[in-house]
């Protein structure tokens, strides 16, 4: 039986994997893939806790964050591909019309 | 494990939500099922349906109550709140119909997706517990991220979406993370159980768990209000955004950001008040600073007026820094204020665009006040408001927000403060230099007053007017509606 903080550590390394994935990567969709990493890394989170308290709370905050999560999937997804009908690319680097 | 229980249910509570998500289904509907060339429609039922929810919000002052479970409040904080972005709302809903037709993206769905975010900002105003400011948050952000990009012929506006989407939810990461940590720390997500298990253990800073939570919980919150260093997207996002979303996307997330940033930190975490005022004094210098300067800079007035945002979200911050009854009165009172003012300068931008050229440089407004007297007043006004001074309401606000700050003993704070308010005039200044004081280049003859722009400009010079000659009543009316 693992403790509550093998659970948190993991949670939290993915969570910083997921982190650095969205500060270099350049590809949008990959940037997203790190992004939903972060938010599945706080439910992982959020379930060891919950289990961990004896509290019901932690998993409906998940249930609420994986449905926001698809909601979230639906519309980027969404926008990158109008992004691509005017541009052909997803590049983040090739986001550059709009600077100072 | 403890058994669920289903909680009682008062509709009542949540009933201008309820409202307004009903007739943003049935204009969805509507939308669909009526084959009709303009839409302008659908901005006049939705204004009727923010007209319902606002009386519905507003009868409400006055009688605390709370519903499911104590997740969701109506309290007079949450019904001033509630009230500012209703009236953003219904201003920026009055400017999108010309707009769309002039840029050939007449599509009716923007209004049942300006009304949804203005749903998720009521329900982050009036939410007492993590889940209902969670869910209220990204209701609010899917949203705008989709009317950030509603332009979909526009490289500009799918640009502005793209990266209001990819910032937007690598924020959110950091605010659920945050929730994630406290709720472990303290084994609730309720606000006030928070608060008083916190107490009852006599926690502090000490506790990792509770201090890393609460870093990224501000970390969120600062994003969504445009603090800086989280301000690398609002000029670009500003920029590209279709106009009247700019307007209301400048208005009503930064008040809902506020909204739930004061009610998380001053009703969950008074015990970790030492820490986060020492946090905010730094955001709320940075953010000043960092707004006013990179607006001097700035040839295009979208940009400037994204610039100028940011550093408004400075001077609130210094109204939250001082946490007293006056600086989160003045609080209260700025952000209606500043909804009036700067959805007013925005309806004068679009005005002055035209189809295919946006006109936004600041030089494309040489001469306008020459051309279009009314206008050029009215645009005066906005820009003297947001200059802070008087007797547009911008002064007065700043006037409570860093009287706050001086009362509360944070006189270096209140001088920072006042200098950068200083700073800003200039660049709000040059505006109207190129207005009076250059010749016309153009004849503006395509700048067209609509009744609905009239009406939007009206009620804007009344906000900003009003409150500035009669400060009392609304200061008072915010007053009342303080939680502490």
């Amino acid at each position: 039986m693992l403790s509550v903080n093998s659970y948190l550590y993991l949670s939290a390394i993915l969570f910083v994997i997921g982190m650095i994935g969205v500060l270099t990567r350049r590809n949008a969709i990959v940037i997203f893939m790190c992004i939903e990493l972060m938010l599945n890394s706080v439910n992982l989170s959020f379930i060891a806790f919950s289990k961990y308290l004896g509290n019901m709370d932690g998993q409906i905050f998940v249930l609420f964050i994986l449905a926001v999560a698809a909601a979230e999937a639906a519309v980027g997804l969404a926008l990158m591909i109008s992004f691509y009908k005017n541009r052909e690319t997803i590049d983040v680097e090739d986001m550059n019309l709009l600077k100072w | 494990m403890e058994n669920i229980v289903i909680p009682a249910i008062n509709l009542a509570v949540i009933a201008p939500e309820v409202i307004l998500s009903l007739f943003a289904l049935a204009l969805l509907l509507i939308n669909v099922f009526v084959k009709s060339e303009s839409k302008a429609y659908l901005g006049y039922l939705s204004i009727g349906g923010i007209i319902v929810s606002l009386f519905s919000a507003v009868s409400g002052w006055g009688c605390p109550a709370e519903a499911f479970s104590g997740t969701v409040v109506q309290d007079n904080f949450a019904i001033f709140f509630k009230v500012v972005f209703l009236i953003s709302a219904a201003m920026s809903i009055l400017i999108t119909d010309k707009y769309l037709e002039r840029e050939n993206c007449n599509h009716g769905e923007i209004y049942p997706l300006i009304l949804f975010s203005t749903v998720g900002m009521m329900f982050m105003a009036s939410g007492t517990d993590m889940m209902t400011i969670f869910l209220g948050l990204e209701l609010l952000s899917v949203s705008l991220y989709v009317l950030a990009g509603f332009n979909r012929n526009s490289i500009k506006s799918n640009e502005s979406g793209l990266k209001y989407f990819l910032l937007g939810s690598f924020s959110t990461g950091f605010l659920v993370y945050g929730m994630a940590l406290t709720y472990g720390a303290t084994g609730t997500t309720k606000l006030a159980k928070i608060a008083s298990y916190v107490a009852q253990t006599g926690m502090n800073s000490s506790n990792l768990l509770l201090l890393v939570g609460m870093l990224m919980m501000a970390t969120g919150f600062a994003f969504k209000i445009a603090a800086a260093p989280f301000h690398m997207w609002t000029p670009d996002v500003y920029e590209g955004a279709p106009t009247p979303v700019t307007a209301f996307m400048s208005v009503g997330p930064k008040a809902a950001g506020f909204a739930a940033f004061l009610r998380v930190f001053i009703v969950a975490l008074p015990a970790l008040k030492p820490e986060w005022t020492w946090l905010l004094w730094g955001l709320a210098v940075l953010t000043m600073t960092v707004g006013n300067i990179t607006a001097l800079y700035q040839q295009n007035i979208k940009r400037m007026l994204a610039y100028s945002s940011i550093a408004h979200a400075g001077y609130v911050l210094v109204g939250f820094t001082a946490g007293n009854a006056v600086g989160t009165a003045g609080i209260l009172f700025y952000m209606l204020s500043y909804a009036f003012m700067n959805i007013g300068a925005f309806a004068i931008i679009i005005l002055v665009g035209k189809k295919g050229e946006e006109n936004n440089n600041v030089s494309d407004y040489a001469g306008f006040g020459y051309k279009h007297p009314m206008l050029g007043v009215a645009m005066c006004i906005f820009l003297f408001s947001l200059a802070g001074i008087p007797p547009a309401a911008g002064f007065i606000g700043k006037f409570y927000l860093f009287s706050g700050a001086i009362q509360a003993g944070y006189i270096w704070l209140a001088v920072i403060g006042v200098l950068n308010s200083a700073a800003s005039v200039y660049y709000y200044l040059r505006v109207m230099v190129f207005m009076y004081f250059k010749d016309p280049t153009e004849e503006f003859s395509w700048v067209k007053l609509t009744p609905a722009f009239a009406l939007c400009l009206i009620i804007a010079v009344a906000g900003v007017m009003i409150p500035g000659v009669l400060p009392g009543v609304f200061l008072e009316l915010a007053q009342k509606a303080l939680f502490m």
